[in-house]
């Protein structure tokens, strides 16, 4: 998808929160949500499951106005994150300019965190994205939660971030480092515009 | 920019408990535009300062967030803009055109009865703005569900906000306006003074200070300070009850004498948690971060000129020139195409300007609407504008070096050099009021002469009567836009005997507007009238208290001093050097205008004339006062002209038979 539209005069950004089931993913999006005056918000799309998992996918537009003469949109896309709903989470994938990754901060969820992420990257690959210079950031959701039971943002770093993303400790729920992990997404994937130039796509 | 009067401010508006409610709920608009009373609709009587509290708004809005866009308009401009609009196809452009407006002010909505198609466009309009969280102010002299053939889903969305009147000021507000209005024109007066005034009942703020004027215009020209007695025979003259009552207040609904009292809604919940309070301000930060993330991104000349477009377009300005800037890929100098695109822009609008002044319908034309065609709007305003006649100017016969100065009319002709000193801001209007052949219309026409010698001044002089005469050949012709064009170019509108507008329910509307216009351009106006404002029969109240805003002055009968002045000008044109006896018995005579005092001294010089001698008090006595051999035949004390008739006395020569018809045929049509 063109990210920059310069004759249309449009920028439309697609974040995709990718992550472990129940990490947090659509937490976010449901902050963002509320944050978000009624105006510039599109409805949120949610198909989830009766235990309230993410079934296919969130959805919510984001409508920022008119920045530089560009009508500026966001569009923010949690996939699901139990394993077994991967042809949704590489269909949601596709197109993305960039990722946030959601990780559980509860020690007992390492092993998601990880073969989620290793999921994510397979999942790039197949798109034939170079996941180096991909934006992405990490978020360190959850924590909010007794010390005794999660990992620092400094171990999570050391598990999980091998490549030196940005990361952001979160408390999706409360919206701690929410808007934060976006404003960052946000800026890298504004940063390949001038890679991209016009008629990028 | 929007067309917000400096004056016009909160700090300039005087809170009385009248109109506190109105002013807090202003406030509050004016701080988070959108967010609390939305709309607000603010009704009061004419004259009690709507338009102020409404510009007000927009400065303080202004002030509080400088890049918020502010609209201020009163609904005819609103009408017409979209008239204009919709006759040269640009209805969308139109519409677009209020969606970038944060802050809508429309004044005057009363205007909207019977208007169906401006009802419904209101209402789309104030739906958009509601949905989108912008603001929108309104004011009216009546209250919504008062305004005859009212939508009644606008008086709904109406009520869904605000609805706020403001009363008559009371006596102490009175007091505070006045002694605010003696601070800014740095006049000095007794405190027992401004308490007469302020005691004097007038409701209206217009009319006060009208008042006041001609106190400060008063003082001006006397060598005492003004005492409280004085104030009060100086007011009680022009000033009636009747006025006090037809205007202000009087029209005020049932109910809304005091805001606690008000018939209006009440306010809604206090207003909404600022977004900052909730932590909802978060987006906020975003939305600035990525705005300047974009801006450093995108290329930085694409994104100049991506806004120009969009910029333009929103105004209904057409941007190929830049489009095809966007295509190219490294162009020469974009900033150079830009700049000449928006002098293009900035020419159209000025012609526009002039345009709409000339011929609305022209103005409304998509030729002012393409930078591309500037050359060619240029010629279409040349056009217009070469065509069209100039409007009745003053005759040249009356000078003011001519005109008597004396103890009566020693004000008039102060306030006539003060409007010369600085027209269209010292006494704006300027009201002569006085009986017939006084000498108003001498010096009306004597202030346009010397405007008029003026460079680059086109003033229109005329009488009433002529004004009526033009509009309905005007609108015989179809061609009223391009008289209305005609008058609202002029620089100075000085018009002879306003009183005759009575009943002319059109004329009156048409310079209802017009002197809108002129007042907001700071364009001077001057009125002259039999009657005072107050006993003005027939004129409707709106534009009653408009004439008596400025300054009233009153032109008495000419006292002795002017009589003596005016027969020795007359005797010495005529003789060479007056003769004193003739010009003392002259001046002597009791007559009540300078007319007839011109008209007497001509009678004796046309008689001494006729017997072909000098004119002596013995010929002037004898035929003025009589002679029992011969007595003089008793005419008109108005006739300044006629023939002389052998026993002295003037006869016209229509009022005389001279060809009698045979009386057999006589007869013969008799029998018919």
């Amino acid at each position: 998808m063109s990210l920059v539209n310069f004759s249309s005069r449009e920028i439309t950004c697609k974040i995709v929160y990718y992550g472990p089931g129940r990490s947090g993913k659509t937490s976010n999006l449901q902050y963002i949500y509320g944050r978000v005056p009624d105006a510039r918000r599109g409805r949120m799309v949610s198909l989830a499951t009766q235990t309230d998992r993410t079934l296919f996918f969130d959805f919510l537009p984001i409508d920022l106005g008119i920045i530089s003469g560009f009508t500026t949109r966001f569009q923010l896309y949690t996939v699901p994150g139990q394993v077994y709903y991967n042809a949704t989470r590489k269909l949601v994938l596709q197109g993305a300019d960039g990722v946030v990754f959601v990780a559980d901060s509860q020690a007992r969820r390492l092993d998601d965190n990880l073969e989620s992420l290793q999921n994510l990257q397979a999942n790039l690959l197949a798109q034939a994205v170079d996941v180096r210079n991909f934006p992405l950031v990490m978020q360190y959701n959850k924590q909010d939660l007794p010390a005794d039971l999660i990992l620092t943002p400094e171990n999570l770093d050391d598990a999980l971030n091998f490549r030196g993303y940005r990361s952001f400790s979160g408390d999706a729920l409360r919206g701690a480092g929410v808007f934060e992990t976006l404003k960052g997404i946000s800026e890298l994937v504004l940063k390949r515009l001038a890679a991209a130039g016009p008629g990028a796509s | 920019m929007p067309k917000l009067n400096p004056r016009h401010r909160f700090d300039t508006y005087v809170v009385g408990s009248a109109n506190r409610l109105a002013v807090t709920a202003a406030k509050a608009v004016a701080e988070s535009p959108g967010a609390v009373y939305n709309p607000l609709f603010i009704y009061a009587g004419s004259g009690l300062g709507k338009t102020h509290l409404l510009m007000a708004i927009g400065h303080h809005a202004l002030t509080v967030s400088p890049q918020l866009a502010v609209e201020y308009l009163t609904l005819d401009e609103f009408i017409e803009s979209f008239n204009a609009a919709i006759a040269a196809g640009q209805g969308e452009a139109y519409r677009r055109r209020y969606a970038e407006v944060g802050l809508l002010l429309v004044d005057d909505v009363q205007f909207l009865t019977h208007r169906r198609e401006m009802q419904a466009e209101l209402l789309r309009l104030t739906s958009t703005m509601l949905s989108s969280g912008r603001q929108i102010v309104l004011s009216s002299d009546r209250a919504p569900h008062e305004i005859e053939a009212l939508d009644e889903r606008l008086i709904q969305r109406f009520a869904g906000g605000l609805v706020i009147d403001i009363a008559a000021p009371d006596y102490e507000t009175r007091v505070a306006i006045l002694n605010r209005q003696a601070e800014e024109r740095n006049c000095q007066f007794d405190p027992s003074v401004i308490e007469t005034v302020a005691s004097m009942g007038i409701s209206s703020i217009r009319e006060l200070i009208g008042a006041f004027n001609r106190l400060i215009a008063y003082q001006a020209v006397s060598p005492a300070p003004l005492s409280s007695t004085e104030a009060r025979v100086l007011l009680g003259k022009t000033m009636s009850t009747g006025l006090r009552q037809a205007s202000g207040l009087a029209q005020a609904p049932p109910g809304a004498a005091a805001p606690e009292s008000s018939s209006a809604p009440p306010p809604p919940p206090a207003p909404a948690p600022s977004p900052a309070s909730t932590g909802g301000d978060e987006f906020g930060s975003f939305l600035t971060e990525i705005s300047s993330a974009v801006a450093r991104q995108v290329e930085a000349w694409r994104g100049r000129v991506a806004e120009a477009v969009l910029r333009w377009q929103g105004e209904g300005y057409r941007t190929t020139r830049l489009e095809h800037l966007l295509d190219e890929d490294t162009p020469v100098d974009p900033d150079a195409i830009l700049r000449d695109y928006e002098e293009d822009v900035e020419r159209l609008r000025r012609l526009e300007a002039e345009a709409q002044e000339l011929d609305a319908q022209i103005a409304g034309t998509p030729l002012f609407r393409d930078p591309d065609r500037v050359e060619e709007a240029g010629a279409e305003v040349t056009r217009v504008r070469d065509g069209l006649s100039p409007p009745p100017g003053p005759a040249p016969i009356w000078q003011l070096s001519a005109f008597v100065e004396s103890a009566g009319t020693r004000m008039a002709l102060h306030a006539a050099h003060s409007v010369l000193m600085q027209p269209g801001s010292q006494y704006n209007p300027l009201l002569i009021v006085g009986g017939s052949g006084v000498g108003k219309t001498h010096l009306l026409h004597a202030i346009g002469n010397v405007l008029a010698g003026r460079s680059g001044e086109i003033i229109a002089c005329l009488r009433a009567p002529d004004l009526v005469e033009e509009l309905i050949k005007a609108i015989d012709q179809d061609q009223v836009t391009r008289w209305r064009a005609r008058y609202r170019r002029v620089t100075a509108l000085l018009l002879d005997d306003v009183h005759l507008l009575a009943g002319r329910d059109r004329t009156q509307e048409e310079l209802f507007w017009l002197y809108n216009h002129l007042a907001e351009t700071g364009r001077q106006m001057i009125f002259t009238s039999t009657v005072p404002p107050g006993e003005l029969a027939g004129i409707e109240p709106r534009l009653r208290t408009r004439l008596e805003a400025g300054l009233v002055v009153e032109l008495p009968a000419p006292d002795r001093e002017v009589r003596q002045a005016i027969v020795d000008r007359m005797l010495t044109e005529k003789l060479g050097a007056p003769d004193a006896e003739l010009a003392a018995y002259l001046a002597g005579r009791p007559v009540e205008t300078v007319r007839a005092l011109q008209g007497l001294v001509q009678r004796v010089i046309a008689a001494a004339e006729a017997a072909n001698q000098r004119p002596t008090v013995g010929l002037g006595r004898e035929l003025l006062e009589g002679n029992p051999a011969a007595p003089a035949r008793r005419t008109s004390q108005n006739r300044t002209s006629g023939l002389l008739s052998p026993t002295g006395g003037l006869r016209s020569r229509e009022k005389v038979v001279w060809d009698w018809p045979d009386v057999a045929d006589r007869l013969i049509e008799d029998l018919r």
